[in-house]
């Protein structure tokens, strides 16, 4: 057991993480099946997940990466599972995935999207998922989130935020590193 | 479908989140503990980035951006394997890299240190391992520079990874560093990690065998993946 070899340590993404893993987002062209902030399946409802990630003083981190995988609109995951990635806007620091609305991938757990979070001053990628606001029954027997208060599963619980310019359906996940809010961040 | 659980992540040979000598920190770095959550099918899979065909020239940075001829600079490669703690090879793991030029500056619309660009590079590669675990990509290697920490700070020489293994719950961001650089045990991002020795794996070795001979030298840069726990079943010796 002592033999095993010990994981290569994280160093932070920092803040040009786009020329490697976002091309397109600074005027370059998108290299060959380079991973973007769109989902393509037809497996479920077409939803837009928007946010930002937001600093202990308050301003949003604009250099921030951010990578989803869940289960498809049918709660399969391994092949069937559905991976994307966005950058912040430069400006507003807002990010924007379009995805399809995860089905439950495990007896008992509500549907949730895993979120990766990379930027300058993260120097090991943050682990947190979003829930949505309209399971409450099933949130309330997920017996990860029953570990948890009240107010932290508040923190990784998307908003219903209307829709899209499209009509499509739109929720909003802030991501808060610091604060009374923090996100709950997760060793899994 | 393979659902063992991955061994849970040694954080003792991980950078501290809040380490004050790296100022982006000090706002950036949750001051709660982690929540430990058991693993499930999702973390245990991952998205198979590592089996969709990639560009021919994606491995090669020196000639990936080149306009008017190569990339200026020391021409290096750099290459090694992927492996899990259980010293198996990740075959089709997704390597993605960034890196600034030989004068220390990036390609990019934020880098505005004063190091001129170099029209042949972009400093963006990907490549996939390969059934051995083994990877490679041919580049220059890359300038220190100076950035804003504590007055003008330097980073040493280095090349940014990214790594997707075969699981969620692999995944990886890194930096390797070069053999031998005095800015090294200067570099703030570097001390984020306490433990010098924990800091030793993220140094690339030079190796001179693997060079190419009048052409390139070679560093060696290994990546450890999580593994997934023992099961008695793998144990057993076939046929049994």
């Amino acid at each position: 057991m002592n033999d095993r070899l010990k994981e290569t340590p994280s160093q932070t993404a920092g803040p040009y993480v786009h020329i490697g893993t976002a091309p397109q987002t600074i005027g370059r062209p998108a290299l060959p099946n380079q991973p973007g902030p769109v989902i393509e399946s037809n497996t479920g409802e077409v939803i837009v997940i928007e946010g930002r990630v937001i600093d202990g003083a308050g301003a949003p981190v604009r250099d921030a990466m951010l990578e989803i995988w869940q289960a498809d609109g049918m709660g399969r995951v391994g092949d069937y599972g559905l991976f994307a990635r966005a950058t912040a806007d430069f400006d507003t620091g807002t990010f924007r995935f379009q995805t399809v609305r995860p089905g439950p991938h495990a007896a008992g757990h509500a549907p949730h999207v895993a979120v990766l979070i990379f930027a300058r001053g993260i120097n090991i990628h943050l682990h947190t998922r979003m829930y949505f606001p309209e399971d409450r029954e099933a949130l309330a027997k997920d017996p990860d989130m029953r570990r948890l208060e009240p107010e932290a599963v508040a923190t990784l619980v998307a908003t219903e935020a209307g829709q899209t310019e499209n009509g499509v359906p739109l929720y909003r996940f802030d991501i808060r590193l610091q604060g009374k809010n923090e996100t709950v961040f997760f060793d899994i | 479908m393979t659902t063992t659980a991955f061994y849970r992540r040694d954080r003792t040979q991980q950078p501290l989140p809040l380490s004050p000598g790296y100022k982006s920190t000090v706002l950036r770095a949750p001051l709660r503990p982690l929540h430990a959550l058991e693993q499930t099918a999702l973390e245990q899979s991952g998205p198979a980035l590592g089996h969709t065909p990639l560009g021919p020239l994606d491995h090669d940075l020196i000639r990936n951006a080149a306009t008017t001829g190569d990339a200026l600079g020391e021409r290096i490669y750099v290459f090694g394997r992927v492996l899990d703690e259980n010293a198996r090879p990740v075959p089709n793991a997704l390597v993605e890299v960034w890196q600034a030029n030989a004068a220390g500056r990036y390609a990019h619309v934020r880098d505005g240190y004063l190091a001129p660009l170099d029209p042949n590079f972009t400093g963006c590669g990907r490549c996939v391992s390969d059934a051995d675990g083994r990877y490679l990509f041919r580049t220059i290697k890359p300038g220190p520079y100076p950035w804003p920490n504590n007055g003008s700070d330097w980073r040493p020489a280095h090349i940014h990874l990214s790594v997707f293994g075969e699981a969620f719950a692999q995944r990886l961001i890194t930096q390797l560093y070069f053999e031998g650089d005095p800015l090294i045990p200067l570099c703030p991002i570097v001390n984020t990690i306490p433990d010098k020795t924990v800091i030793d794996r993220l140094v690339a070795r030079l190796d001179m065998r693997n060079q190419e001979p009048f052409d390139c030298l070679a560093y060696r840069f290994d990546i450890v993946l999580r593994g997934r726990r023992q099961t008695h079943f793998e144990n057993r010796t076939e046929g049994l």
